[in-house]
């Protein structure tokens, strides 16, 4: 009886293994795949591998660090996609991807993670809202729902969704600008 | 009978038993509309028709291959471990679904939509838990032979799968107007229908469906 018990485990151990050796690669590529993907559409034309050249800037409040991705084109600078998230989504973690000209403008943001309400929060993805943070700096545009006095048009329905992207974008920001650079 | 393996039987009224054990799956002992095996997938991946046939599908493979695997090796298995024994196979086989999911169903929409893998997120692990599973290795593939538990779990997989693919296109098609992702209408859906509430009203209409067809028959 424990030697078939034994058998069956070791048996379904080494099946596992074989399996998880098998997609290792292929795994990695397509999350690669979606960071490059998802890098891409936040900073403008690059020809560098910002992957490669990650790094990591610690939040304003140090209590945290985010990763950086430089885009360079022709070894200059052209923008920074910084990979930040909130907790104060309506179901908690979202992270979002922001694009930061060197000036510190927002040139685009993309989604990475999200769990909110499909149809209500989950709009947060689309042009409509996510498009109306493109070209603003965070120094001058007051990045909080017009019902919070602020600058940006919640989505309707999902305020605590919209407030949640703005403390991401304020993050990224706000590590970008006063954080120190980690090794 | 019992021993006969992999042997494939002749006899017409064989093969008319065997063509039984694989559509008796879509109507007659439908996991999800007749049998209500499976509801948390089911009310859970059914968001749109894609989400709702990758997660049948899914559960399709590992339905086979356990039935398979333990219908192999049911007659070296000890009756007092059984059940310990038919779980660790039908675990390994989740854990390669996810892998290979992780590996070759994760790459981006066009415009970033989440993958296929996103989507289905923590549903893929919780196949481990889905009754049906268990509950086919126990009542099927453990007293018969292998090729009939190949038949078993690819009829009751597929008929999962339809039944999700029929749940999420309906919550689709009301909830955002679309169709296997295709806009037909460019308006905001039906809310209640992509949400939680409108799994439960589309689930219990199709039922109610389901056994008028059934009753006329």
């Amino acid at each position: 009886m424990t030697l078939t018990l034994f058998l069956v485990t070791f048996l379904a151990s080494v099946s596992l293994g074989v399996v998880y050796e098998l997609t290792k690669g292929p795994k990695a590529d397509a999350e690669n795949m979606k960071k490059n993907f998802a890098i891409k559409k936040v900073v403008p034309d690059f020809n560098n591998e910002p992957n490669a050249e990650a790094y990591r800037i610690a939040t304003a409040d140090g209590t945290d660090s985010l990763t950086c991705y430089p885009a360079k084109k022709d070894d200059n600078l052209v923008g920074t996609a910084i990979e930040s998230y909130t907790m104060k989504g309506f179901s908690g973690l979202i992270r979002v991807m922001v694009g930061l000209s060197p000036e510190g403008n927002i040139i685009n943001t993309s989604v990475l993670e999200q769990k909110e309400t499909p149809g209500l929060g989950t709009k947060m993805t689309q042009p409509f809202f996510k498009d109306q943070f493109m070209g603003k700096n965070p120094e001058v545009f007051r990045m909080t729902v017009k019902k919070d006095g602020g600058e940006v048009d919640a989505i309707t329905a999902s305020t605590i969704t919209s407030r949640a992207y703005c403390d991401a974008l304020q993050r990224a920001f706000d590590a970008y600008r006063k954080g120190g650079r980690h090794e | 009978m019992r021993c006969s393996g992999l042997l494939m039987p002749t006899g017409k009224e064989d093969a008319m038993n065997n063509f039984r054990e694989f559509t008796k799956g879509f109507i007659k002992e439908n996991p999800v509309f007749v049998l209500l095996l499976g509801m948390c997938p089911t009310l859970g991946t059914t968001t749109s028709a894609i989400n709702g046939l990758g997660m049948g599908l899914a559960t399709t493979f590992v339905l086979v291959a356990s039935n398979v695997v333990i219908s192999l090796i049911k007659n070296v298995i000890p009756d007092k471990v059984r059940i310990p024994a038919f779980v660790v196979v039908i675990a390994s086989f989740v854990t390669i679904v996810d892998l290979l999911m992780a590996a070759y169903f994760n790459t981006p929409g066009p415009n970033g939509e989440p993958s296929l893998y996103d989507n289905l997120g923590i549903f893929i692990p919780l196949i481990v838990v889905n009754c049906i599973v268990l509950g086919r290795a126990e009542a099927f593939a453990s007293k018969n032979n292998v090729f009939r538990s190949f038949l078993d779990g690819l009829g009751i997989g597929l008929g999962f799968a339809f039944a999700l693919m029929i749940l999420g296109t309906v919550r689709e098609l009301l909830g955002s107007y679309s169709f296997f992702g295709f806009q037909l209408i460019k308006a905001d859906g039906i809310l209640v229908f992509v949400l939680a509430p409108g799994a439960f009203i589309a689930l219990g209409f199709i039922i109610a469906l389901i056994n008028n067809l059934r009753k006329t028959k």
